[in-house]
């Protein structure tokens, strides 16, 4: 079961701190949810330098969810 | 669709676009070492609207116009055009007037500070050195959880006010263009002499602003940001994007003939040291906590984001109180409250970095 970080409604940088608090918790499978263009080039980034692979990036309604699996 | 904007390559290419336009104004006639500021722009804007009354800074800059209404373009084409808004609205707003104040005693915006180092103004050190210092006291308060709470969807019209405030001045500008030799045309006030008197024509500003606007959406290019990743994640991907700005715009100043080294005397700008660099301490603090360089709200506000759009009003504010006041420099040195305004500046961004501090599970 994926850990689900929701990260709607805000913005820069906190986003990727979430995303990499959870990496670095030693979470393997993380689902992260934001509302942006930005937030969602900025957590896929941030999980691609920390060895972690973004799977799928799927749009729902208003938002993404960026699926990211440790490599 | 793949942004090809948001590659490395992509940043690097936005900044060295930037870094080339810049001189390239300045050499059409805008102020030296101030091709493009956002900060010394709106307080022209602030000028010409008549909430200062500073006779030396006051023009509607096209430029401005241009960063929003490309954003906005940008925004609509590639489908990333959202209206939002809540997000601690009248925080921005203080942190946009104190940004504002903070920058006028330097007497530049993060950009100019990269435009004034690569015009030869060593007074630029100073203040970019501030300006790091500044983001990463910002980074000390992201570390312990301090945001700005959730932005949340909103009305279309929202997101579109600022840009339509924008077009407002334009068409002031355009029914109300400078007379010659008069400081006032109908509603709007010109400058006669000094920087507000320098400009590039209404329309090679708008046309390099709308793209320099269009450009940065599709990149997210940010000074700030690039300094706060850098020291917060250990990230340059924005950075490259600032280093390529300066570096382009030393090579654009070369060939232009517009390189000057020294610190004596340089165009706009003051040679007190520690307040050039607490200035931009100021600056960049509330620039870090309120999440974007003053470029970077424009280009969000462009995106609809009505909290950024708030921002852009706190600095237009913060400009008319910096002249209207005393707090903001000129050549001869700091405003005679400008050594207040910067420590109280500083105070009230403290109180905001360590009351506004939660932990999201």
């Amino acid at each position: 079961m994926a850990i689900i970080v929701d990260a709607r409604g805000l913005s820069c940088p906190q986003p990727v701190l979430m995303t990499i608090g959870e990496i670095k918790k030693g979470s393997d499978d993380i689902e992260v949810l934001v509302d942006t263009e930005t937030s969602k080039e900025n957590v896929s980034r941030a999980a691609t330098s920390h060895k972690c692979d973004v799977t799928d990036v799927t749009e729902e309604d208003n938002f993404f969810r960026i699926h990211i699996k440790r490599n | 669709m793949k942004n090809i904007f948001s590659s490395r390559a992509g940043i690097i290419i936005v900044g060295a676009i930037i870094g080339i336009l810049a001189p390239v104004l300045q050499k059409m006639g805008n102020p030296g070492n101030m091709g493009i500021c956002v900060a010394c722009f709106e307080r022209d804007i602030a000028g010409a609207l008549g909430l200062h009354r500073a006779g030396v800074v006051q023009y509607v800059r096209p430029e401005i116009i241009g960063f929003v209404l490309g954003s906005l373009v940008a925004a609509y084409i590639f489908n990333e055009f959202r209206s939002r808004a809540g997000s601690a609205p009248i925080v921005r707003f203080i942190l946009g007037a104190f940004a504002m104040i903070g920058a006028l005693v330097f007497l530049g915006c993060p950009w100019r500070a990269a435009l004034r180092l690569a015009g030869g103004d060593g007074n630029a050190i100073l203040g970019l050195s501030g300006l790091i210092a500044g983001i990463w006291i910002g980074t000390l308060f992201f570390r312990s959880g301090y945001n700005l709470g959730r932005t949340g969807k909103t009305y279309t019209s929202v997101g579109w006010l600022l840009p339509i405030f924008m077009i407002g001045l334009f068409i002031l500008l355009i029914l109300n263009p400078q007379i010659e030799g008069e400081a006032k045309s109908d509603v709007l006030f010109y400058s006669l002499k000094g920087p507000g008197a320098m400009h590039a024509s209404i329309f090679v500003s708008l046309a390099i602003g709308l793209l320099i606007g269009f450009i940065a959406q599709r990149s997210r290019f940010c000074t700030m940001g690039a300094i706060r990743d850098l020291i917060l994640f250990k990230q340059a991907h924005l950075f490259s994007g600032f280093v390529a700005l300066i570096v382009f715009a030393f090579i654009t100043n070369l060939i232009l003939g517009q390189f000057t080294p020294g610190f004596e005397g340089q165009p706009v700008s003051h040679t007190m040291h520690i307040w050039n660099f607490l200035g931009m301490v100021l600056a960049g603090l509330a620039f870090a906590l309120a999440g974007g360089c003053p470029g970077r709200q424009l280009f969000m506000a462009g995106e609809g984001d009505g909290d950024s759009a708030v921002f852009v009003m706190g600095m237009i504010t913060g400009a008319a109180l910096s002249h209207n006041f005393g707090l903001a420099s000129s050549p001869a040195g700091i405003g005679p409250h400008g050594m207040t305004a910067t420590f109280v500046g500083l105070a009230v961004c403290l109180f905001i970095g360590f009351t506004m501090r939660q932990k999201f599970a």
